[in-house]
């Protein structure tokens, strides 16, 4: 016998169920319990860049949309950067919490336009936004990223990694000059990208 | 700074046809790997500033005219990582129906009542060695509709940050000796029972506080993460 490697084992996921907003959303579960619910603050005024607007849908194989999702949602600053590194904007969170409407399962995000990030081997990543998707029905989240069509993606190192070049366009949201969509497809002829990170 | 690769065979597959939901909302594609980048790598971080010590007691913070009827306990545990080394000043969220099994949620119709003086949702930062502890109403099964006649066990949601983005994690835990849990199409989308038992938190009485309450002890692992070595990536750790 060698020597044993004594690694613990990740946690196994589980769903987040369909009330996943009790404890992530209290407020859309409709009560309120906390002074401040994380991920729904508003981004301070004086952060800098230009103020975008995403709306989209998340899709199921069927076409139908996924109104109990919630989206989690971490980029970088209108500089490229994240927290911890110099010049890192003060004051912008960089993460937000994203819940459909019950009814009409759209969702609206208002965030600042990222920044081109350094990515692997120096090469520089487009602007994009990391998502995170949990719903009743998806047992471990889904990871993705959003693009922009108004950007330079063409030497985007991972939108190049994609091997059927009409693949990449399920990861770059439609629009320009701060109106953007953004529909996500769990399966199906449009599905999107996701990732193992 | 590098995240293990996430054992996707240990955790449940995106397509477990017993639990009907997950038929229409996983994908058929295969996922892309990536090497993370600093965009998977780091991650929010919270202080105190927004949460107050009255948010990991669910006994307490939803409390109108008295206390939540039920099984009063406390779930503990740490958050470490695959190295087991502590992961400190995590946020950990957690959710759950009351003691007879209906949550506070518009969309939940479950004929079972409301318990005025329970909301059902806590959260804290774990410590410097990632220690965390909530003080709650142990939840009670409820039935959904997926097979005619199923029961979830009786569980808690528990969502977990890290260090990076990619090391978000969201799972259930399950009580010791529950005899549902073996009936549950949720839990038993994961495939190795080894898997399954390390979402089973055990009664914990060295915890319990006598006369008071019961304690179980619910341990969460994340990804392990490493300094790069040997390798040349010039944005560094």
């Amino acid at each position: 016998m060698p020597q044993p490697l004594n690694y613990l084992k990740e946690t196994p996921s589980q769903t987040a169920g369909p009330y996943v907003h009790i404890g992530l959303a209290p407020r859309a579960a409709g009560f309120d319990i906390y002074d401040t619910e994380l991920g729904f603050d508003a981004m301070p005024d004086d952060v800098p860049g230009p103020r975008i607007r995403v709306t989209g849908c998340v899709f199921d194989g069927m076409g139908a949309t996924v109104r109990d999702v919630l989206i989690e949602v971490w980029q970088a600053d209108a500089a490229g950067l994240y927290p911890d590194q110099p010049g890192a904007a003060a004051g912008f969170r960089h993460w937000a919490r994203v819940v459909p409407d019950f009814d009409t399962g759209q969702f609206t995000l208002d965030t600042v336009l990222p920044g081109a990030v350094l990515g692997p081997q120096g090469r520089m990543q487009a602007p994009h936004l990391s998502l995170w998707l949990v719903a009743r029905g998806i047992n471990t989240g889904l990871q993705t990223r959003m693009y922009f069509a108004d950007q330079d993606n063409a030497a985007d190192p991972v939108l190049s990694l994609i091997e059927q070049p009409h693949r990449r366009d399920t990861l770059i949201a439609r629009g320009a000059d701060g109106h953007y969509h953004f529909d996500i497809h769990l399966q199906g002829d449009k599905e999107t990208v996701f990732l193992d990170v | 700074m590098t995240l293990y690769q996430r054992d996707r065979t240990w955790h449940p597959p995106a397509l477990a046809p017993d639990y009907k939901t997950s038929v229409a909302r996983s994908p058929r594609q295969a996922m892309l790997s990536i090497e993370g980048t600093v965009s998977e790598l780091t991650g929010p971080r919270f202080g105190h500033g927004a949460i107050t010590p009255l948010d990991g007691d669910l006994i307490a913070n939803y409390a109108k005219d008295g206390d939540p009827v039920g099984e009063r306990i406390i779930v503990h545990g740490r958050v470490l990582d695959e190295n087991g080394r502590p992961v400190p000043r995590t946020l950990v969220e957690i959710w759950q129906a009351n003691a007879g099994g209906r949550y506070r949620h518009k969309k939940d119709g479950y004929l079972a009542p409301i318990d005025p003086n329970f909301g059902g949702c806590g959260r804290v930062l774990a410590d410097d060695q990632g220690h965390y502890a909530f003080r709650t109403i142990k939840p009670g099964a409820y039935p959904w509709r997926n097979w005619v006649n199923n029961w979830r066990p009786a569980h808690i949601h528990l969502s977990v940050f890290g260090t990076a983005f990619a090391q978000r994690l969201i799972t259930q835990m399950y009580f010791e000796g529950d005899p549902l849990i073996a009936h549950c199409p949720i839990v038993q989308a994961i495939p190795d029972p080894r898997a399954i038992d390390a979402l089973i938190a055990p009664l914990d009485l060295n915890q319990a506080v006598p006369l008071d309450c019961l304690a179980y002890r619910f341990d969460i692992v994340l990804r392990g993460r490493r300094s790069t070595v040997f390798e040349n990536r010039p944005e560094g750790n």
